[in-house]
């Protein structure tokens, strides 16, 4: 969407590019997934209301997606677009995080899935917002002004879920359990996250950022009475393992182009 | 000679095709107008997405580029974060064009009034409606449902 010029990679060495390159890609299939997962709802969500809430959430996330692969494609300059990296991958090369891998699930997955993306989401880019690579600060940015819409409305869900009758809570702890393990997987570490600290264009690694997160949402899972997200089992390989739920997902979302890879729409 | 003016008057009439009613300039979305000083040299306008997910960007391009193909210059339409867009950008006759056209204004939800009595017995229906940028309300006193535009 931006005019790609060369002007947005001027002071940036290898390591910082290299660090850069794995943010985006970690932060874009995030979003790309999830997204995509979340509009599976469009038009068979819970109520009317809610049909219209989750397709524009999912929106913005495809939204937020598009617009870190076009930045990735700037940054990578290989004449490959926003598109080709979005579509062009074999389901081993995406680097989405593991909470967002295991497929859309029922409600309370959707529900649970979001609360404890989009909180830990909230911990990333506020450890961006403000960097000192342009870009990606200005951009998180805008981002970060329609989040805030997104924690109202899943907290919101979150609560009617937990205090609601036992059909209600008892399938949001079935989903809590599923979930939460996984949730901290959206601060795996990255490679090149030290040359990003280091370049303050991320202010604090993700592990702090990890730490901040869990500050935020502790009071009120308490007040919900739901446990705390465990720390990860394995925290190096929270991006890389893929499940068959997002193998079927993917093969649905490059359906059109592997069809047909000069489709324009 | 075009001048920055004649570009911006261009673009005062090219509406936002989600909302018809409003122009791109009354809701705030450009940025920046260059226009050069050789001949045949391009027409820049910078424009700020109200949403990073806005499926209209294409089409506003389109319709920038079309309006102002008439002035006989190239055109260069670049989408830029460069300042974020907030509601906050809406001028005062876009605000009104808004509530003519059955939208409120962004307020705080307090302050949301009914666009067609103008009371604010009114209820939020849904955070989300057609479009990213708008809630669902209904107003208790003329019984008229209407959307909001959300403060961002």
């Amino acid at each position: 969407m931006t005019t790609t010029s060369a002007s947005i990679l001027v002071g940036l060495d290898a390591a910082v590019r290299a660090g850069l390159d794995a943010l985006l890609l970690s932060m874009a299939d995030d979003e790309f997934v999830l997204g995509f997962s979340d509009s599976e709802w469009t038009g068979i969500a819970p109520l009317l209301e809610e049909d219209v809430a989750m397709t524009s959430l999912a929106l913005d996330e495809l939204g937020h997606a598009r617009a870190l692969y076009e930045l990735l494609a700037d940054l990578r300059a290989d004449g490959r677009d926003a598109d080709a990296i979005a579509y062009d991958r074999e389901p081993a090369e995406y680097r989405h995080c593991r909470l967002v891998d295991g497929g859309r699930g029922d409600w309370a997955d959707t529900i649970a899935r979001r609360y404890l993306y989009d909180t830990a989401d909230a911990a990333r880019l506020a450890a961006l917002d403000g960097g000192a690579w342009a870009p990606l600060a200005q951009l998180v940015a805008k981002i970060r002004r329609e989040e805030r819409y997104h924690l109202m409305h899943v907290g919101a869900w979150l609560e009617r879920l937990a205090g609601g009758g036992d059909e209600a809570r008892g399938r949001l702890i079935a989903a809590w359990e599923r979930l939460a393990p996984n949730a901290a997987t959206v601060f795996t570490p990255l490679p090149g996250e030290a040359a990003l600290v280091a370049a303050g264009i991320l202010a604090v690694p993700l592990a702090e950022a990890e730490v901040r997160w869990r500050s935020a949402i502790a009071p009120a899972l308490a007040r919900l009475e739901l446990p705390m997200p465990p720390v990860t089992a394995s925290p190096d390989c929270g991006r890389l393992e893929r499940s068959d739920a997002f193998r079927w997902l993917w093969g649905e979302f490059t359906a059109v182009r592997r069809l047909d890879p000069t489709a324009t729409w | 000679m075009v001048t920055t003016g004649a570009v911006l008057a261009a673009l005062a009439e090219v509406a936002d095709p989600e909302i018809p009613a409003i122009s791109i300039v009354d809701l705030g979305l450009v940025h920046r107008v260059e226009v050069g000083d050789a001949p045949n040299e391009a027409i820049h306008v910078r424009l700020l997405p109200t949403y990073v997910g806005c499926p209209a960007l294409d089409a506003i391009r389109n319709s920038v580029v079309d309006r102002l193909g008439v002035l006989g210059l190239p055109v260069e339409v670049e989408f830029t974060y460069a300042v974020p867009w907030t509601t906050d950008r809406l001028t005062p006759s876009g605000l009104s064009a808004l509530r003519r056209s059955g939208i409120a204004p962004p307020s705080s939800l307090a302050d949301v009034r009914c666009p067609y009595c103008s009371s604010t017995r009114v209820t939020m229906d849904s955070a989300f409606g057609p479009t990213q940028c708008r809630s669902l309300f209904y107003c208790r006193d003329c019984r008229q449902p209407f959307e909001a535009f959300k403060p961002i």
